[in-house]
């Protein structure tokens, strides 16, 4: 483990990073050290390989496509602050905290995290969730258990229900509406220990 | 003209001379000639007591200081970054999610909403997983004078920084010189005595020396490292004829436990120093070293060790079967060989104790020579040994599962974690039978059970999907030794 100094002044643009995300010092300091602990080769930002790693998360039928959200497209790296700033999707939901117009929304608003989650889905980032989308998230959560008809009868009634506007792909105003009653605040929440 | 020598230089050398010899007299009084015979004046203990002390002074002396400069004191967390929700079945998730309103369905459905369960577990093993920070030290409560476990080392208060210079220097100066003797003289008197007893003809009187001989080399050598040792339950020790089987925390664990009895080593022949320690112990006692070349041969080993095993006058055999050095919080998946073999199974939990030097070796971070150096210049090694009752393979039962009940029994007495996880697998590809068997939940959730053809009552389908939920345990670890 070796002697860290616990100043966030190692830590590039900490300050930033606590303003735009709303992690608090001790936050961003223990996501530092996780940081560091995943990238085993010290270079300063991780690749694929670091996440995969990590058992648990190759366990996770998911898991693949989570990864893949923390990479901006073509990027093969990801720096300690993109690193926090996708984490911030999943910070509570502060409701009592009053913002004006002119302030971009945050990170865990439950309207950034339902786009987080529409990504998951989403891979080539048109902004619809096509058939063939939808079956391939389908595919990855159970694989083999299930025939390819069934796949299809459950990816077709899953379109069905929540595409309104029937262009045969959900839309991400589409896929909002269909998770109303979905309590998402609750359920895309870490609750980080300070 | 050496007339003319300064008074001072004679004195000096004189001085010199007396507490040199004073030093080694001491030496010998009190460390060589107690490992020896066996005794021990308890030393160690108070000395141990002593360090407690000031070990609590100095951290509530950093916690006074911190409130002071009303700076939040850093404190590392056990419990890790987040709080992790308790962990409940994959249906009682998804059936939050879902709300209410749609339990009253006939048929379950996938919902777009699904994906959030995974994908909070994915980013929550991401921040903070069970794995990963096995293999690394243990995070402290309180400060232990050493610079290598602090995150708050700042120059809080002037005495603390006295006392931190002041522990450098004895662990520096006085208590690593020492122990480096204390090594050389072990080893040394290891290699060459077992050489000695190797030669004689009678073999009860060879048996009965070399016994001798390696329990004083290793008492020499756990004075060397100032590991203080509590066995516990000792009537239970191993005995000729069987397998002992213990967690694996560091290269230490082998001194730890052949301190207090003769075990047959089992290992891969090594060159350099370590072969030539290998090569003299096998002269005296029925080591089993294996070339590397045959270690892969799985066949071969499991005749030795069982050839080992059957003659009664040998002595027991000491394995570790989870194959690589774990950070004592846990205990990972016990690989099978060793439990293939049909004889008594004699478990031993090693708990180390972290407040005073970490035992563990993170062979990806330090290489060995390091890591002794490191241990060596710790203040002490502190662990309990604890000798569990012999466990023997029953009807029906396979050696995978007998491994895991050995495995659970160890973990139980040493107060860790019993993980499913194999340790040696540190950087290579899960299993997909891991992934499988949360894919087979959550099919379950969503399409019932194929056999069972539509079930219009909801109940009973949850039922159904309970009891099912037991079986796929079983399963994946079937599947998961198969690499073995």
């Amino acid at each position: 483990m070796g002697s860290k100094s616990s100043s966030l002044n190692k830590i590039p643009n900490a300050q930033e990073l606590m303003q735009e995300t709303g992690f608090s010092a001790a936050h961003i300091l223990r996501l530092y050290e996780r940081f560091e602990f995943l990238d085993v080769d010290q270079r300063g930002e991780l690749r694929p390989e670091d996440f995969g790693a990590i058992r648990e998360l190759s366990m996770n039928p998911i898991g693949d496509r989570i990864i893949s959200a923390f990479f901006s497209p073509g990027k093969e790296a990801v720096d300690f602050a993109s690193f926090v700033r996708i984490l911030a999707h999943f910070r509570p939901t502060e409701t009592n905290r009053t913002r004006d117009g002119a302030q971009p929304e945050p990170a865990n608003s439950r309207t950034r995290k339902l786009k987080f989650a529409f990504q998951l889905y989403d891979q080539d980032r048109d902004g619809k969730i096509s058939r063939e989308e939808l079956l391939q998230v389908l595919r990855m959560m159970l694989e083999m258990q299930v025939t390819e008809e069934q796949l299809q009868s459950i990816a077709e009634r899953a379109i069905q229900e929540a595409d309104l506007d029937q262009d045969d792909a959900i839309s991400f105003d589409e896929f909002r509406k269909s998770l109303e009653k979905v309590d998402i605040d609750h359920k895309m929440n870490i609750r980080f220990l300070s | 003209m050496t007339w003319f020598t300064f008074p001072g230089d004679n004195l000096l050398c004189r001085c010199l001379g007396i507490s040199i010899t004073a030093w080694l007299t001491l030496l010998f009084v009190f460390i060589i000639v107690p490992a020896v015979l066996g005794v021990s004046f308890g030393i160690r203990r108070l000395y141990m007591r002593t360090l407690l002390k000031i070990f609590e002074w100095a951290t509530s002396r950093m916690e006074m200081g911190a409130k002071e400069k009303n700076q939040q004191l850093h404190k590392p967390y056990s419990n890790g970054i987040i709080a992790k929700e308790s962990p409940s079945s994959l249906q009682q998730e998804l059936q939050d999610l879902r709300g209410s309103a749609s339990c009253l369905r006939s048929e379950p459905e996938f919902e777009m909403a699904d994906i959030f369960y995974f994908c909070r577990r994915g980013v929550e093993s991401i921040l903070d997983d069970e794995v990963t920070k096995r293999f690394s030290a243990q995070e402290l409560e309180s400060w232990n004078l050493l610079t290598r476990s602090n995150y708050n080392f700042r120059h809080i208060s002037l005495r603390l920084t006295v006392l931190w210079g002041l522990g450098v220097l004895i662990r520096y100066g006085i208590l690593l010189p020492l122990r480096v003797t204390l090594a050389i003289t072990g080893i040394s008197l290891l290699v060459v005595l077992t050489t000695l007893v190797g030669f004689l003809p009678n073999r009860e009187l060879r048996f009965y020396l070399s016994e001798k001989v390696h329990l004083m080399c290793f008492r020499i050598c756990v004075r060397a490292l100032t590991a203080i040792i509590t066995y516990h339950n000792r009537e239970n020790k191993p005995k000729n004829g069987g397998i002992c089987v213990s967690n694996h925390t560091t290269p230490i664990d082998v001194i730890i436990l052949a301190n207090d009895g003769c075990y047959s080593m089992v290992g891969q022949v090594h060159g350099g120093l370590m072969g030539m320690m290998q090569r003299a112990m096998v002269k005296s006692s029925p080591h089993i070293w294996f070339e590397r070349s045959e270690v892969k041969d799985r066949h071969l080993v499991a005749k030795r060790l069982s050839d080992h095993v059957a003659d009664k006058t040998k002595q027991p055999i000491l394995i570790f079967p989870e194959g690589t050095c774990i950070n004592n919080t846990s205990v990972m998946m016990f690989k099978k060989g060793s439990f293939e073999i049909a004889c008594t199974v004699y478990p031993v939990a090693i708990k180390y104790d972290p407040r005073f030097g970490d035992a563990f070796w993170n062979s990806s971070k330090f290489g060995l020579v390091n890591y002794l150096l490191r241990m060596m210049s710790s203040w002490a090694i502190v662990c309990s040994v604890w000798y569990l009752p012999p466990m023997n393979r029953e009807e029906g039962e396979d050696a995978m599962q007998f491994a895991n009940r050995v495995k659970a029994a160890i973990a139980a007495q040493g107060g860790l974690v019993d993980l499913i996880w194999d340790g040696a697998l540190k950087r290579a590809k899960v299993k997909d039978a891991f992934k499988e068997e949360q894919q087979k939940l959550y099919s379950k959730v969503l399409v019932g059970e194929q056999d069972e053809g539509e079930q219009s009552d909801d109940m009973h389908l949850e039922d159904e999907n309970q009891e099912e939920d037991e079986n796929p345990e079983d399963e994946s670890n079937q599947d998961s030794t198969e690499g073995q």
